[in-house]
């Protein structure tokens, strides 16, 4: 009886492994024909705008011309999120898996996730409407005291609609992203190393700065690099908060432009080679966005005998 | 973005569906691009479907006009998409509307293209939508300003950076100016309003203003800005000191409004100011006799008007290929362009209505579409 139960299972089992690998396959063929036709359309739309004469391109300097500030612009942006939400979102993670009473870590935990619930024309409005009006008396003091530094140079903007407002308001999108990451990748330190630590006299701190953030550096990285990847795209906050304008050094003055704002702003009026060239500009993110992925799976992948898969 | 722009490809092809759908299942119409138009017998009354694409800026119009025209057609529905008056002129010219709302009248090269689905005589566009254009600031204390066309170039050029510069209290004797900043904030988005007030600035100040007219803001400029016409009042309510030009129907509030010169006078802004304007302006040239194309006079002495005014043209077929169709637009263009059609727009978006004369000509225009033959 054994034997043929073990045997009739084993027949479904094959009946349903061999549809379980299909649909894995065509999922997996699914989302490599998605990513190509992206790549295919961009590239096909793109192609006009490639070509133009120079003087016909937004701008009359040609594509390049066109491209780079934004792109500079798009970076600084994502840099300014990522340089002041990394060290908070790692506080917090940290601040979860091993400081806080468990109670507290599961509520502080959900907090964190409905963070990343929120849609981005939200805090868009918000930074808009609220963020920009309360921080320009910053942004005066930063050109009065600071402005020596040339990211700092003054005169401020009197509305605060800034790059740097956006870095901030994107800050805050990518810190769920980094901080949910970074608190799995925390919890899954071995138990071994950090007990090992301690018992050889370690402080807390000194166990996490030896046995955690070792072993979770990779995953902190590809978090980041998530992070990086929703601030370079993200659309709709910095739209509506960036007063955009030429690229500028100083943070504090408007100016600067991203491409997913520079699209959005412009796609719904443009006709002909302008379309064109907004697809080129997308275009650009989409291999910014890849390369930067490549990156992090490279970095990852160096530090593979870290990982908690193995 | 990738949400932005599957979603107007989308759009399109669910237009396109509906239009294909109604098509087969309402008629023997065998091209399959006009929309179904059951037999409405002898009576103006029609029915059927208008599919439109175009300009945003006409939207609360737009929707008026929607409602206006099926509570006095029973069966008949008007559709139209606001995503902008570039895929409005794109669709008529490849045939995936029956007309399109655009913030300028054709291009000479659109008007070419437009041939090959309107017939010889390409489309015609027909003057639906007058809207003055405020040049409105925030400076407390201080609701009414007066200005010069070369004054309102620098000051959007930031060329006067101080409220009490001597070239705005020239024109203000009496006004007391504070010491402020002046904030200059434009559009960030690409816009018809943009377009119409450059190129006020471009004709009117061509000494200061030395860009082209363009939907885009000149990118060289320093300045503020913010998207949308919500996004500048909002921005300009918030700043002290900061000036903007919107769409005088969104303008409210602590905002104060400038009168502009015109010949040796200064014009307030208003509905009947803005139609003056337009009444100001001449034929395009080059066009058919039944196209109502206006090329404004930006540089008018005429007394009592505004130059800054947006016109917004619905751009329709010259033939198409079924009755039903023609039918359908006529009746819906000559509601758009009546008396009534204009109340209703006025009314919710606060536009100017068309003047009589002006009417006239719209509604010739519109009754000499007929059938491709």
């Amino acid at each position: 009886m054994t034997a043929t139960t073990l045997t009739s299972t084993q027949g479904a089992g094959r009946a349903g492994d061999k549809i379980f690998s299909g649909a894995a396959l065509a999922a997996g063929c699914l989302i490599l024909a998605v990513l190509f036709g992206v790549a295919l359309f961009l590239v096909v739309q793109a192609i006009p705008a490639l070509t133009a004469p120079s003087a016909e391109i937004q701008g009359g300097e040609g594509f390049f011309a066109y491209i780079w500030p934004i792109v500079i612009g798009t970076l600084i942006a994502a840099v300014i999120a990522l340089v002041i939400a990394t060290p908070i979102a790692i506080g917090v993670a940290l601040f979860i898996s091993h400081f806080a009473p468990r109670r507290l870590a599961a509520g502080l935990g959900y907090v964190v996730d409905l963070l990343a619930a929120i849609p981005s024309v939200i805090y868009g409005a918000w930074g808009a409407a609220f963020l920009a009006k309360e921080i320009s008396p910053a942004y005066n003091w930063l050109a009065a005291n600071m402005g020596w530094l040339p990211i700092f140079q003054g005169p401020a903007s009197a509305t605060g609609k800034t790059i740097l407002t956006a870095g901030i308001v994107l800050s805050v999108m990518v810190l769920p992203i980094i901080t949910s990451l970074s608190r799995e990748i925390f919890l899954q330190t071995p138990k071994l190393h950090e007990e090992a630590a301690l018992a050889l006299g370690a402080t807390r701190w000194e166990m996490i700065k030896m046995s955690v953030l070792p072993f979770a550096r990779p995953g902190i990285i590809s978090a980041v690099m998530l992070g990086l990847g929703r601030a370079l795209g993200e659309t709709m906050a910095v739209a509506l908060v960036l007063s955009s304008g030429a690229l500028t050094a100083s943070l504090i003055q408007s100016g600067n432009q991203t491409i997913a704002a520079e699209i959005a702003l412009n796609f719904p009026e443009a006709s002909g080679l302008k379309v064109s060239t907004l697809v080129a500009a997308g275009l650009v993110l989409f291999i910014i966005t890849l390369a930067v992925n490549m990156v992090a799976r490279w970095i990852i992948s160096r530090h593979k005998e870290f990982s908690g898969a193995n | 973005m990738k949400a932005l722009r599957f979603g107007r490809h989308a759009a399109i092809a669910v237009i396109a569906a509906g239009a294909l759908a109604l098509t087969s299942c309402g008629s023997d119409n065998a091209t399959g691009t006009a929309p179904a138009g059951t037999q409405g017998g002898s009576g103006p009354k029609v029915t059927g479907t208008l599919t439109g694409i175009g300009a945003s800026s006409t939207g609360a119009a737009m929707d008026a006009w929607k409602a206006g025209f099926a509570s006095a057609n029973q069966g008949a529905t008007v559709q139209y998409s606001p995503d902008g008056s570039g895929a409005g002129r794109k669709a008529i010219i490849d045939g995936s509307a029956q007309f399109a709302g655009s913030d300028a009248y054709l291009k000479d090269e659109e008007l070419e293209s437009s041939k090959a689905v309107c017939g010889p005589d390409g489309a015609i566009n027909i003057p639906v939508y007058i809207s003055p254009i405020a040049v409105a600031f925030n400076l407390p204390g201080v609701t009414e300003l007066k200005l010069d066309a070369p004054t309102v170039a620098k000051i959007f050029r930031g060329e006067i950076a101080n409220w009490n510069d001597p070239a705005i209290a020239a024109l203000n004797e009496g006004v007391s100016l504070p010491d402020l900043k002046v904030t200059p904030v434009n559009r960030s988005d690409d816009s018809g309003t943009t377009t119409n007030f450059t190129e006020y600035l471009a004709a009117a100040a061509p000494e200061v203003w030395t860009d082209k007219a363009s939907g885009v803001w000149p990118a060289a400029l320093q300045g503020e800005n913010a998207k949308g016409t919500s996004g500048v009042v909002k921005t300009v309510t918030d700043t002290p000191g900061a000036i903007t030009y919107a769409d005088d129907s969104a303008v409210g509030g602590s905002l104060g409004t400038a009168s502009i010169k015109v010949g040796e006078e200064f014009v307030k802004i208003s509905a009947e100011a803005a139609a003056k304007a337009v009444e100001a302006g001449s034929p395009v040239e080059g066009r058919s006799e039944n196209d109502v194309a206006i090329k404004l006079d930006r540089k008018t002495a005429a007394s009592g008007a505004y130059p800054i005014v947006l016109v917004s043209y619905h751009v329709v077929c010259s033939a198409y290929d079924s009755q039903e169709t023609v039918d359908l637009v006529k009746a819906f263009e000559n509601y758009v362009v009546s008396e009534e059609g204009q109340q209703a727009a006025a009314d919710s978006a606060k536009s100017a209505p068309l003047s009589s004369s002006l009417t006239e000509k719209a509604t010739a225009a519109i009754e000499s579409i007929k059938v491709k033959s």
